[in-house]
């Protein structure tokens, strides 16, 4: 790690994702008028928290050579098993405080289910991820509609309103600050709001589970898993009880995006996730992850996630088609492998 | 008989044939033992056997001369039998101390509370063996990827001193090495041999095999057809075992 | 290892597997046979008419074309990803010309020929970036073509602005909808156009003899399959899907191979999306719940391909979409909620690989010494 020379080409070349998210940036702040302000940048996290939950969970599939392509449907089973379970308990009495809370829970551990069952699949009857997680597309998408019957579903308490579109902070000049509740305001006041509720409930998940990547024997058995399974096999890791564990962290955050979504737009549609397949993937690639695995950190998947959130917000401030952000996303994607197919080898790991 | 891991008449069949047949061998303390063979003379089956990937139909394992069951991986780690095969089973994509330790990270106590990886130990420790076993790799952060064949060797062979083994498998350890690396490896056979480590290696070099070993088993179609001390055979007694001693005009 | 006197013994434990093989080889038929038999019983003269299997063979023919063009691409080692939003591409763009061409009054027959050759034009650059990405530049496959997924959606979107595209010629669904005979019973016949001017009366009792676009599938799977048989173009694509690096070694172009595959791909993904036109009469874009390209995967592995390339045929690949296309018929006709019918095909899907891996060890359990 002494005689290391480097380039500034690979210099850049290694950062390029953090570059082009500063540029994404500042472009928009240039052409967009109301896009960098407190305002601005919170829609960026706001809407972007699908896909951040999404591929922060695709992650550890990813990192373990696998991929999870049913996420986006069990996105939508999630927000409907919590907007169902919140209107039964509602409906039976209970508090909206009581019943969005013991929904939310009930809905992160039904949400482990799909993951359980493919990883099941891939570790123990080695069917390839790419088919299983397929099938349970299909099995996600069939009991989620069983599950509404059509109809997408209604009657959640005013309260799931008020915590999906709410903020931790308000102030308002004259009023002071204050938490969680918005001010009551006289016409022409403005309130600023800061750090939307969902944004911080969204973080938190991402922080621990960064943590648990990075700095546990969890995350180093999900890297060596990925870097060579016969080797960690060999090694003594329990591989395919660890490749179950990693498929079920990967649906308790499309659970997590589910439930946000839930108390975000207050209701729960089977196909809620069913456009962000390639969004979900792609940021994790854009992070520098490698399909064939032992690559990849959360840090860089945010990264990647931020790079496509802000496009969307961007072009949307812009009042451009929302069409033109698939277009960009793609091409993205795909000059994200080929830029990291330029780059050497890193010398060292941290 | 004095020997620290002995097997005993042990066989392995799969479906109709027998990949290894009543066959006895045993490695000594500070002992380097060579298997020879044919490809497919059972060579691989056995050390197989011994590190509890394949479980034997007949036969039995004693070490320390006490009976000992291996029926798993984890049952030959814990008797302190360790293998490094050919592929070396090292994670590329981490790095040389997290290999050391891969399956069994040392961990802290973050708060009191939460389990963390304990790198600046991993590192020393790992700093620790290497020195100790006079082996030179520049950065322990670097990537396996990173490495030669012969450092990667070495990192193999680090890891399974570090966890205490007392008989380590090498399995054709230098077959993909340049000359210097090789030479470098067998050195470090040497110096395994005077930590007290028995080594058993399966090679096809001869060159190697007399260099290092004490003993040469030599097997053929899954029978052990000798079992003799370096010093009282030469290469072409071991090599008309291999190809089988009655096609061998003498 | 051999052991010269032990071999009668394999061998015939490998006779007394046979069967087991080959009914597991083609279990996706023999299962197709039972749920024919079952739906029969289930959905009674509603399933097993001729109109309804007709209708079946009718419906699955862009699925089956899907189908055949994941084929090569699997068959080849890689997966195609921006199959079903090419066909959405092409579906729009030549509903498009044919609207604007139409609004403009001009000669049907022309209308729809420009319109279908645009259809078909679009279709070729998806897949030759794809190729040239896959081939040239070392993508992976996935990613390449997920891009595409991404970037033909968006044109596709752009160009319809999120609608479906209508107001074409009405020649194209009587076209699309055709029959190679429409027989009114004891009285006259046609070839492939309904006749204008019957009664509704006459209409109901009208005799439908095979779908024109069952024909056009059917000789369209022929010239592939004899491609991926019988020339050295398919037995190439095997060899690259099998070891690219012996592919290379003994002189195959890969690069150029691989590109030809994914422009294939999307070509036939076009070919689909004009068809779709044909007969639905207008111009449909992919919506994301539909995952065309999914389920193409699903029924070429459900026909027995690995995903790791090197196997596959289009015979297992057109099995595995009728599979899912009676499944689908046979549980609507038979009453069942629309939803079970995702459940059935996601479960179809993992017995598929299932069965695939359990019984390759019947006959790899000799060679494990």
């Amino acid at each position: 790690m002494k005689n290391r020379k480097k380039s500034l080409a690979e210099f850049f070349a290694d950062r390029w994702a953090l570059f082009f998210l500063v540029a994404e940036i500042v472009f928009f702040a240039i052409v967009s008028r109301g896009f960098l302000t407190p305002r601005g940048i919170q829609i960026i996290f706001f809407f972007g928290t699908s896909v951040f939950l999404l591929s922060v969970g695709e992650t550890f599939v990813i990192i373990t050579g696998g991929i999870d392509l049913s996420v986006g449907f069990v996105m939508g089973f999630a927000s409907i098993v919590a907007a169902k379970l919140i209107v039964v308990f509602t409906e039976s009495g209970m508090a909206p405080a009581a019943a969005i809370l013991v929904g939310m829970v009930l809905t992160f551990i039904i949400s482990l289910l799909p993951g359980l069952i493919n990883g099941s699949l891939v570790a123990f009857l080695k069917v390839p991820p790419f088919i299983a997680t397929f099938s349970m597309i299909g099995i996600s998408h069939g009991v989620s509609e069983l599950l509404i019957e059509g109809v997408p579903a209604k009657n959640l308490p005013h309260l799931a309103n008020v915590i999906g579109n709410g903020h931790l902070f308000y102030y308002a000049r004259g009023k002071g600050m204050s938490i969680f509740s918005r001010p009551e305001l006289e016409r022409g006041e403005h309130v600023l709001e800061l750090l939307p509720n969902i944004v911080i409930i969204t973080f938190i998940l991402i922080a621990v589970f960064s943590f648990i990547l990075k700095r546990t024997r969890y995350g180093q058995h999900t890297y060596a898993i990925g870097g060579n399974v016969d080797a960690a096999l060999r090694s003594g890791i329990n591989v395919k009880r660890h490749l179950v564990t990693v498929y079920m962290v990967s649906s308790f955050f499309a659970g997590a995006a589910g439930v946000i979504y839930m108390l975000q737009y207050v209701t729960g549609k089977a196909d809620a996730g069913a456009a962000l397949l390639l969004d979900g993937i792609a940021a994790v690639v854009i992070g520098g992850a490698s399909l064939y695995g032992g690559k990849g950190t959360i840090w860089r998947t945010i990264l990647g996630a931020l790079i496509i959130a802000t496009l969307e917000t961007g072009l949307r401030i812009r009042g451009v088609p929302t069409f033109d952000k698939y277009i960009l996303v793609g091409v993205i994607l795909i000059g994200a492998v080929l830029v990291d197919q330029i780059i050497p080898e890193r010398v060292e790991e941290e | 008989m004095g020997f620290l891991l002995e097997a005993r008449n042990v066989t392995k069949t799969f479906g109709g044939l027998t990949a290894v047949d009543n066959v006895s061998i045993g490695v000594k303390s500070g002992e380097v033992l060579a298997i020879v063979g044919d490809n497919g003379a059972g060579k691989s089956t056995l050390i197989k056997m011994i590190s509890g990937v394949y479980s034997p139909d007949a036969g039995s394992f004693y070490f320390d001369d006490k009976q000992v069951k291996i029926e798993h991986p984890r049952d030959s780690l814990g008797l302190g039998i360790e293998t490094i095969y050919q592929d070396l089973a090292l994670a590329e994509n981490l790095n040389v101390y997290s290999n050391i330790f891969l399956g069994r990270e040392q961990t802290k106590r973050l708060l009191g509370l939460i389990e963390v990886l304990d790198h600046s130990y991993m590192y020393s420790e790992s700093r620790k063996i290497l020195e100790r076993l006079d082996i030179k790799i520049p950065a322990l952060k670097s990537k396996i990827s990173t490495l030669s064949g012969g450092q990667r060797q070495a990192v193999a062979i680090s890891r399974s001193i570090y966890w205490n083994a007392r008989v380590l498998i090498m399995d054709e350890p230098t077959a993909a090495l340049g000359i210097a690396e090789q030479r470098k490896v067998l050195d470090l056979v040497r110096s395994l041999k005077q930590h007290g480590i028995g080594v058993i290696i399966i090679s096809h070099q001869m060159h190697d095999v007399f260099s290092v070993a004490d003993r040469i088993v030599v097997m053929r179609r899954g029978q052990k057809v000798a079992d003799t001390k370096r010093d009282e055979t030469n290469t072409d007694e071991i090599v008309k075992y291999i190809v089988g001693a009655e096609t061998v005009v003498t | 290892m051999s052991k010269s006197k032990q071999e009668p013994v394999v061998l015939s434990e490998y006779e007394a597997r046979k069967t087991a093989v080959v009914l597991a080889r083609n279990w996706a038929a023999l299962f197709l046979l039972f749920l024919i038999v079952v739906f029969s019983f289930s959905g009674g003269a509603g399933f097993f008419s001729a109109t309804n299997l007709q209708n079946v063979l009718h419906l699955s023919t862009t699925f089956l074309i899907l189908a055949a063009a994941q084929t090569f691409v699997i068959i080849s080692g890689g997966i195609d990803l921006s199959i079903g939003f090419v066909m959405g591409l092409s579906s729009v763009s030549a509903a498009k010309i044919m609207q604007i061409l139409h609004a403009g009054d001009n000669p049907v027959g022309m209308t729809i020929l420009i319109g279908m050759f645009v259809g078909l034009v679009v279709a070729v650059p998806p897949g030759l970036v794809s190729g040239i990405l896959i081939a040239k530049y070392k993508v992976p496959p996935f990613i390449a073509t997920l891009g595409m997924w991404g970037i033909t959606n968006g044109i596709t979107l752009h160009i319809c602005e999120g609608f479906p595209v209508g107001f074409l010629p009405q020649l194209v669904t009587k076209i699309g909808n055709g029959f190679l005979f429409f027989i009114l019973p004891g009285k006259e016949s046609w070839m492939l156009i309904r006749p204008d001017g019957l009664s509704g009366e006459e209409i109901r009792s009208l005799t439908r003899i095979i779908p024109s676009s069952t024909i056009f599938v059917v000789v369209l799977l022929l010239i592939l399959w004899h491609i991926l048989h019988n020339t050295k173009f398919g037995q190439h694509n095997y060899a690259i899907g099998g070891n690219e690096d012996a592919a290379l070694r003994s002189g195959i172009h890969v690069r150029r191979h691989l590109i030809i595959v994914y422009t294939l791909s999307s070509f036939l993904a076009g070919i689909a999306g004009v068809f779709n036109v044909f007969q639905t009469g207008i111009g449909n874009f992919t919506p994301f719940t539909a995952m065309y390209e999914l389920y193409a995967v699903a029924a070429v592995v459900i026909g027995g391909a690995s995903l790791s390339g090197g196997s596959g045929r289009i015979f297992g690949s057109v099995i595995g979409v009728m599979l899912i296309a009676t499944l689908e018929n046979g549980l609507s006709i038979s009453g069942v909620a629309p939803f079970y019918r995702f459940i059935a095909v996601g479960l179809i899907l993992i017995l598929a690989v299932t069965i695939d891996q359990l019984f390759p060890k019947l006959i790899s359990r000799r060679a494990a010494a």
